[in-house]
């Protein structure tokens, strides 16, 4: 029988990462995570997982960690956050390049400098270009759900690509939510056995990692690993249903929320998507016809798919926890612009930057967007194409 | 030999085959060549323990010559020979002279 607790987005996450009961783990403290992994740490110093914990000095030591037991033949995992993601940024090409399917929870935290320890998407938005798998998670329950389809993802033979599981730092981890657990034994056959293609421990079949590929070769195993990355979306909406069956809870490529029927629409990641549900029915009530759409897989980004959800809205405001510097637009205004490009009508489009360094994204912010989103179909006219909300003047 | 295309190339670059490095030689790489002088050699194996790339070949326990297919020029072995009564048993020379 499922177990329905009281516990905060950490705890969830490691809970499920006991369940699956991995190999090695590698990690290094960094706020908002450290709390995620010190539970998972006692689970293992408790004997509640047979995991192998391998204390380093760095995060970057910690995904070379990672890498070194992943290629040995382990299931392995890692968390953290920020600067730490940060500083393993060379070692997560290696992971990707190598195929390595390991599983990594990320606590969204700001990048420094300024120096901030609270959530945004800056650290994730950094690293999607690494060949990771990324899927975000609105509040507890999704994490704990994404990190347990991670290892069945990362895993599938079609695939054997590292998975990042993001979510909100302390507006998820450190909130205490109503979450439900699956069986450890529900987990355990859902993940099922691990078995490395190429391990290096296997003294019959010698193998060698990380061999020198100069041109005449590197780019066929370039090509190789963007047509993996064309097989992620299949497995993941596979995935999803398996999970439905043990679980009885639904995922998909994204969510939507009252998209069908709607004219005007916010796209948004993660917790913020909580606040501009009940905004969007604060504001149908007002003959506003709102609707949402919330990315859950990022990396590879599902264009199609999302394209074909929004293309028949009059107008759409992507609301961005990150920006990203140089560029004219947020991330992921930049994705769903690409999504709706190749059609002839398209929403108009317009971004906002909200939420940085744990700034509060409040209901107040989205009925602001939802009613300019409503002038801007009413009048084909927009003011601003891109400006933060939320700060001061 | 005919190069793979990308739907043949092993996941992740793995190398499937053991000590297939020995197909790869790399002793063109090299700009200054080790020469043994045989009468100056001690038989101390120095340079067959500190070569980096195995190129001291051994015959019958004893130092032989250099594998010129691999040796990739890089002196420790000159540095690290001893010789007799000062005279070196291994210098370098500039390939092509
Ligand atoms: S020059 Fe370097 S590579 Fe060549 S034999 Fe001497 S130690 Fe080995
Ligand atoms: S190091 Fe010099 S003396 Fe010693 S075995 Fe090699 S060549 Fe001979």
């Amino acid at each position: 029988m499922p177990k329905i607790v009281a516990v905060t987005g950490n705890e969830a996450v490691a809970e499920a990462l006991r369940q699956v009961n991995p190999d090695v783990c590698a990690a290094y403290p960094i706020t908002p995570q450290t709390d995620m992994m010190q539970r998972f740490a006692s689970f293992a110093n408790n004997g509640k997982v047979k995991t192998e914990m391998i204390l380093v000095e760095s995060e970057h030591s910690a995904m070379s960690a990672c890498v070194g037991a992943s290629a040995a033949g382990g299931r392995v995992i890692t968390a953290t956050s920020s600067q730490g993601l940060a500083l393993m940024w060379e070692v997560l090409f290696i992971a990707s390049g190598l195929r390595l399917p390991i599983v990594m929870p990320l606590v969204n935290r700001a990048l420094s400098a300024p120096l901030n320890i609270h959530g945004d998407h800056s650290d994730g938005m950094g690293a999607r270009d690494c060949g990771w798998i990324q899927l975000w998670s609105e509040n507890g329950q999704e994490a704990y759900d994404n990190a347990i389809q991670a290892f069945r993802i990362a895993e599938h033979m079609d695939i054997r690509l590292p998975v990042m599981t993001c979510l909100d730092g302390f507006i998820i981890s450190h909130s205490i939510e109503r979450i439900e657990y699956l069986d450890d034994d529900a987990v355990k056959n859902f993940v099922g056995e691990y078995k490395q293609l190429n391990p290096l421990l296997n003294i019959d079949k010698p193998v060698s990692y990380g061999p020198l590929i100069l041109p005449d070769y590197y780019m066929e195993y370039r090509r190789a690993q963007a047509e993996v990355m064309t097989k992620v979306n299949k497995v993941v909406r596979d995935v999803a249903k398996d999970f439905e069956k043990i679980s009885g809870r639904k995922y998909g490529l994204f969510e939507t929320y009252r998209l069908d029927d709607a004219e005007v629409g916010i796209v948004i990641l993660n917790s913020a998507a909580g606040t501009t549900k009940d905004a969007i029915d604060a504001l149908r009530d007002k003959g506003i016809k709102a609707g949402l759409l919330k990315p859950r897989l990022f990396r590879p980004f599902p264009y199609e798919e999302v394209g074909e959800a929004l293309k028949h809205l009059k107008a759409i405001c992507v609301l961005d926890r990150a920006d990203a510097f140089g560029a004219s637009y947020g991330p992921l205004f930049m994705e769903i612009a690409t999504s709706l490009y190749s059609h002839k009508d398209k929403p108009i489009l317009f971004n906002k930057i909200y939420g940085l360094g744990g700034r509060d994204y409040l209901p107040d912010h989205a009925e602001l967007v939802l009613n300019e989103l409503a002038e801007v179909a009413k009048t084909g006219k927009v003011k601003t194409f891109k400006e933060y909300i939320g700060v001061r003047e | 030999m005919k190069l793979k295309g990308w739907k043949e190339v092993t996941p992740g670059a793995v190398v499937t085959e053991a000590g297939s490095a020995l197909k790869f030689k790399t002793g063109s790489w090299r700009a200054f060549r080790p020469v043994w002088i045989e009468e100056n050699c001690i038989q101390c194996m120095f340079c067959w323990i500190y070569c980096p790339d195995m190129a001291i070949k051994t015959k019958d326990g004893k130092r032989a010559e250099f594998d010129y297919d691999y040796c990739k020029g890089c002196g420790i072995c000159a540095l690290e020979c001893p010789g007799k009564k000062g005279q070196k048993a291994i210098v370098m020379e500039e390939e092509g002279k």
